[in-house]
């Protein structure tokens, strides 16, 4: 078996769920011998994986992959397979591999299995991934010759990496047949006088639960009293109740504070990923299924509205 | 402007949700339009309304999912295609995206819109792969478009709270972000519109496609928990004592 590990940059650092998938395919190399190559498009980057135990790592020549295109990328990946025809190619669930990755799935026509948040190896290849809003999880096990599969941010930890030595193969793609229908742009960065919210000690956070914008004030009339920051999920950024700065999750800030104190929020997986580092969390929804239960050490079903003036008022 | 919205019924946030036999229990869901997916008809709706344009809904899914196109059409859709599938739960996104092509390639639309994910399935995966199978150029997480002439321009989220502007030429599909617009509601008038617009109704075997996902799915489960979590019962003021004494006592908030 052979796997093939993409691994992404962006501002010029290696992106950690990139490493973490790494150590996804190192595990199943452990229990089935697979060999593990790995590619990165930045030339930049390549020492820092210089010392990770690896089979290859492929490097490209071509200038023009060290920013990133979704065309561009998808022939050279279609070139890479010609050469080497990996089983199992393996990436970060990032909003990059979003962007580009099922254009792979078509173009290989193989299968692409995004969202993993595990990966094991008996006979065969078989993941874990939520369903449902991480109501539910499927395990599926792949079947055909070659498949892709996604990682999750946080499935596994780079710690974990095996280190040992790694040969580079320099590979020269040719791109001349891409026809250039995207013209990608500078990138920017909005409200940034906004807020740093990794490293508050208490944060307070707001989601859809609360119901209204009106309402607000009882979260902000609760982080006061506690010398807590206000964060909040996307629902509640995307209304408009509250700054894109507050917004805590994989498209906002990722937090570890000391509490984090989810009010109404039902606990998507976008918004597990960002503050499931806290280390305490106290959660009230209304909803007794919410997944915000599942990752907190304190949960209350019931009526916000009703208990945080009354806890605010006894504080 | 001819814009396609591929639109998904699916379950509810606060849907019951029951298993057996690794089958969900399809017939105790609350079925809704998918979320994401009104984001990408409001856009639709807004490029049509500025370009005079024709929006086509199209979604695969079995006969209940004609309610998502009513819906649809009662906001100022102009027509729509069900293709009629029963087991789409087992299907992968690939396979469903070559049913979809299959269907809408001879209609040469301009523009493909896809909300960001299902609430079900969540493979966000759908829309990217038709701009493959169709050579079209594409974007996902889209917060923004602009038209003008022949010319798109789009704003994408990036990570972190980074974002692009990108200039793609047109056909494109593009994964639109949910929060870009606000979904509009229906009218009393677009509502009695919708029983003179027309639906394309085909079964998805009469596309003649063999499809294979190239996976099983082996269980399907209520997670694990991976922590210990103590609940907080009682009346409210039971709670907002029990609440007190963890923050004074054990986090010790000053």
């Amino acid at each position: 078996m052979k796997i093939l590990v993409y691994i992404e940059s962006t501002n010029n650092k290696i992106h950690p769920v990139s490493l973490e998938s790494l150590v996804a395919a190192q595990k199943i190399s452990e229990s089935n011998g697979a060999e593990v190559h790995a590619v990165i498009f930045n030339t930049n980057l390549i020492d820092a994986l210089s010392n990770y135990k690896l089979d290859g790592l492929i490097t490209p020549d071509n200038e023009e992959l060290i920013y990133y295109h979704p065309l561009l990328y998808l022939e050279a990946f279609n070139q890479i397979n010609l050469k080497y025809k990996p089983n199992l190619f393996i990436f970060g669930h990032t909003y990059e591999t979003r962007d580009w990755v099922p254009r792979l799935s078509a173009k290989l026509d193989i299968p692409f299995i995004s969202d993993c948040v595990d990966i094991k190896y008996s006979d065969k290849i078989t993941v874990n991934r939520p369903i449902y809003q991480a109501k539910l999880a499927q395990k599926l096990s792949i079947t055909s010759e070659q498949a892709i599969i996604s990682f999750q941010a946080g499935s596994f930890s780079a710690d974990d990496i095996n280190r040992g030595v790694c040969n580079s193969n320099s590979e020269s793609f040719d791109l001349s047949s891409v026809v250039d229908t995207i013209n990608m742009g500078e990138r920017f960065q909005e409200s940034s006088g906004g807020v740093d919210l990794s490293s508050a000690e208490f944060i307070v956070s707001v989601g859809r639960g609360i119901g209204k914008e009106e309402n607000i004030p009882i979260a902000e009339n609760l982080a006061d009293k506690i010398n807590a920051q206000i964060g909040s999920s996307r629902p509640v950024v995307d209304a408009g109740w509250l700054d894109h700065s507050r917004q805590i999750g994989s498209s906002g800030q990722v937090v570890s504070p000391k509490l984090y104190f989810a009010l109404g929020i039902s606990g998507a997986i976008q918004h597990l990923v960002g503050m499931k580092g806290s280390k305490q969390i106290i959660a009230i929804s209304k909803d007794k299924n919410a997944p915000i239960f599942e990752i907190a050490d304190y949960a209350v079903v019931g009526d916000l509205l009703e208990i945080i003036p009354k806890l605010t008022d006894n504080l | 402007m001819k814009i396609c919205v591929l639109m998904k019924q699916v379950a509810s946030e606060d849907s019951p949700l029951s298993i057996s036999n690794n089958i969900i229990d399809k017939a105790s869901l609350n079925l809704v339009t998918n979320e994401p997916d009104s984001y990408a008809l409001e856009e639709a709706l807004l490029i049509k309304e500025k370009t005079n344009g024709e929006v086509t809904i199209c979604t695969l899914g079995p006969e209940s999912s004609q309610q998502v196109i009513k819906d649809g059409l009662a906001k100022g859709a102009d027509k729509a295609i069900h293709i009629i599938c029963d087991n789409t739960e087992t299907m992968s996104s690939l396979d469903i995206a070559k049913i979809i092509t299959k269907k809408i390639q001879n209609e040469n639309f301009d523009l493909i819109f896809s909300g960001l994910q299902s609430n079900d399935y969540g493979f966000a995966q759908l829309g990217i792969i038709i701009s493959e199978l169709l050579d079209y150029s594409n974007a996902c997480l889209v917060m923004g478009t602009e038209i003008n002439e022949n010319k798109l321009k789009i704003k994408k989220e990036l990570e972190n709270g980074w974002f692009q502007w990108s200039e793609l030429k047109l056909p494109a599909s593009l994964s639109i972000q949910s929060g870009i617009n606000q979904p509009r509601y229906a009218t009393l008038k677009g509502i009695m519109s919708v029983k003179n617009k027309p639906v394309d109704k085909i079964d998805f075997s009469e596309l003649g496609l063999s499809l294979n996902a190239g996976y099983t799915i082996d269980e399907i489960s209520i997670p694990q928990k991976s922590k210990q979590t103590q609940m907080i019962e009682g009346e409210v003021d039971d709670i907002v004592s029990q609440l007190t004494d963890i923050l004074k006592n054990k986090i010790k908030v000053s």
